[in-house]
């Protein structure tokens, strides 16, 4: 017989939300190899963290088609359905954003000059700890569900989305002052080159942007 | 002689027939909230709905019997021709069973509930005529219908909000779920405890004044809630795993409520639907036995006992799979919410079965399932599932009532009259 209960559960969206989240950060994190292989000119293991990447990238946007196709109108969620999706768009970009900087980067055989790469490696770090912190945020999903939206669980999400933003700021910051580090030594580099620089520092920028867009979005929930 | 061995062999038949289908099929709903939620194993959820099922049956079930066997039907007007309750009976036990089976094939979602009174009320209203259907019963079996399922999640409604307050929403949710889980451990026993002994224990022959049920019931909750207390007081908390999940803990602790909860559960379904079953078998039995059709004499204890046993055979050869099944598909009901749900849902149907009304287990547990799901407890709930359920819900009636009308015509014709 139709199981009358077991059929009116819809797929939770919310392990999958979560899962999404760890594949986007585990996409991101690959940045940091990748650009300490690409400092140092060693091209084939970039070539690893790269395709590893687009691994990733891909895994998370085949996880996000299916939860779109897990859910219909027809659910009836504590939170609006929209907001999850919106919540899962900005979750993909940090894969996408991730994807976008390391095609450019191994595109063209990018030298990162070595007067900052230090400070270009620490951004990027930054940057993926953003996305771990999105990541923990997220990961909290499944408590505030059970939790209503309410009490102690809202407190501790809202605790953990100040922390989001507070590395945001500092990734802004960073991004400031290395873009000053580069206009001073621009005038020894390739133009093109250092046009793509500014392109590559303003992409890697862009992830802890999307990593803060998920706090937001996050926050909208808990504003239900 | 020999026609009241055929109506009674052909009536154990169906009626045993209908007891292994809801075993096989409908007790999964009432136990795979606790082995989704890994409160239980199969294993245990089969001895748990073995047990609390044949009591619920044989201790509750007497008062849904006697609505089925002589509320629905005028029996008056049919005092000359017995025979024609007992083709009757056997033509709704018939169609039921077999618009179940139809169904099943199928996917569809069906009560065995409605499909009972559909068919009682079909060859009766048909058969012998309007007037022999007691439509005011007919009316309020229907409004129970209505009713139950917004009972149950009202409650449930209330009881998951309670949690939340109580335990979820605060910063120690596991000290307070050491506190708080008893109380529910307590209120689920007391009521369904009560209930039972207010209205089911006067079929088995036990008489209590209302002070002594009273007292009885809150004796036995509170032994309830201290052997639970034991329990919940071994559960160590794993700060491991409570990093990764909060509420690991806590849902541990609703764990051991949980299983109360399973044997509630149980308890309640073998009240009501067991009854439905046997009813029909039951009204054939002394109808045959007597050549009266207003025999006033109970159900009798082997009756219950049968359909207890059919169930528990049902269970232990089809309904494993099925408990299976549907468990793994219900992860979203954690202990917290299950208990919800599945309280909620035992109190309304131990209270119907008190009073007599036939209602369905599932609808009354998708009703509470809902009332979680309105104090925002559930992640995911399909809509259009829940419109589906209803639709086929209303379908069963007349489809059961069809059914019988045929059926009760061939056997009208077939069989030897008494």
């Amino acid at each position: 017989m139709a199981n009358m209960l077991a059929n009116i559960f819809g797929t939770s969206p919310v392990f999958p939300l979560e899962k999404h989240i760890g594949i986007a950060f585990s996409c991101a994190k690959q940045l940091r190899g990748f650009f300490a292989a690409a400092v140092e000119g060693d091209w084939d293991k970039a070539a690893i963290c790269r395709a590893e990447i687009e691994r990733y990238e891909h895994e998370a946007d085949d996880l996000k088609k299916e939860i779109r196709l897990n859910l219909p109108k027809s659910l009836f969620m504590p939170v609006p359905r929209e907001d999850l999706l919106e919540l899962l768009l900005v979750q993909d970009k940090i894969a996408n954003r991730t994807k976008d900087v390391s095609g450019i980067v191994m595109g063209r055989k990018m030298q990162i000059p070595s007067q900052i790469a230090e400070q270009f490696l620490e951004f990027v770090d930054r940057n993926v700890d953003a996305a771990k912190q999105a990541r923990k945020s997220v990961r909290e999903l499944d408590e505030l569900f059970t939790a209503g939206f309410r009490g102690a669980e809202v407190a501790l999400v809202e605790g953990l989305i100040e922390e989001l933003d507070k590395i945001e700021t500092e990734t802004d910051d960073m991004q400031a002052a290395l873009r000053g580090a580069v206009f001073e030594i621009e005038s020894s580099l390739n133009p093109v080159d250092a046009v793509f620089l500014y392109k590559v520092i303003e992409l890697t920028g862009e992830i802890a942007d999307m990593a803060e867009r998920v706090g937001r979005r996050l926050e909208l929930l808990l504003s239900h | 002689m020999e026609a009241e061995v055929v109506y009674i062999t052909l009536a154990v038949v169906f009626g045993i027939f209908m007891a292994w289908g809801i075993g096989a099929n409908d007790v999964a709903n009432a136990m795979a909230t606790s082995v989704g939620s890994k409160a239980l194993t199969i294993k245990q959820a089969i001895i748990v709905a073995a047990i609390f099922e044949f009591l619920g049956a044989v201790l509750a079930g007497g008062e849904v019997t006697s609505t089925i066997r002589k509320g629905i039907v005028d029996a008056e007007l049919l005092e000359g021709t017995p025979e024609l309750l007992v083709f009757g009976m056997l033509a709704a036990l018939l169609a039921a069973g077999t618009w179940l089976l139809i169904a099943s094939r199928n996917g569809w979602p069906v009560s065995t509930t409605h499909s009972i009174v559909g068919a009682t009320v079909g060859f009766a209203a048909v058969g012998i005529g309007f007037d022999a259907v007691h439509w005011n019963t007919v009316g309020n079996i229907v409004m129970s219908w209505v009713a139950s399922p917004l009972t149950a999640g009202f409650i449930a409604y209330l009881l998951y909000l309670s949690v939340q307050r109580l335990i979820l929403h605060h910063d120690d949710p596991v000290a307070r779920a050491r506190r708080y889980v008893p109380v529910y451990m307590f209120l689920a026993a007391f009521t369904v405890t009560l209930v039972t002994i207010l209205k089911g224990l006067k079929h088995v022959g036990l008489h209590t004044s209302v002070r002594d049920s009273y007292l009885i019931a809150f004796g036995f909750a509170v032994v309830i809630a201290l052997v639970g207390s034991v329990f919940i007081q071994r559960i160590k908390a794993d700060p491991k795993a409570e990093k990764k999940e909060h509420f690991y803990t806590v849902e541990r602790i609703f764990g051991v409520l949980m299983i109360i909860t399973a044997c509630a559960m149980a308890f309640a379904h073998g009240s009501n639907d067991v009854a439905n079953a046997i009813g029909p078998l039951a009204a054939v039995i002394s109808t045959a036995k007597t050549g009266l059709v207003t025999a006033n004499s109970s159900v009798p204890i082997w009756v219950l006992v049968l359909g207890g046993a059919g169930i528990v055979v049902g269970l232990a050869t089809y309904g494993r799979h099925v408990i299976a099944t549907v468990g793994s598909k219900i992860t979203q009901l954690t202990p917290s919410r299950g208990f919800a749900a599945g309280v909620a849902a035992a109190t309304t149907i131990v209270i119907a079965s008190g009073t007599g009304m036939p209602i369905s287990t599932t609808h009354t547990l998708v009703g509470a399932v809902l009332g979680v799901g309105l104090a925002r407890g559930i992640e995911a709930i399909d809509l259009r599932v829940v419109g589906r359920i209803f639709v086929s819900w209303v379908v069963t009636i007349p489809a059961g009532a069809l059914l019988a009308i045929v059926f009760f015509f061939i056997f009208r014709t077939v069989l030897p009259p008494y």
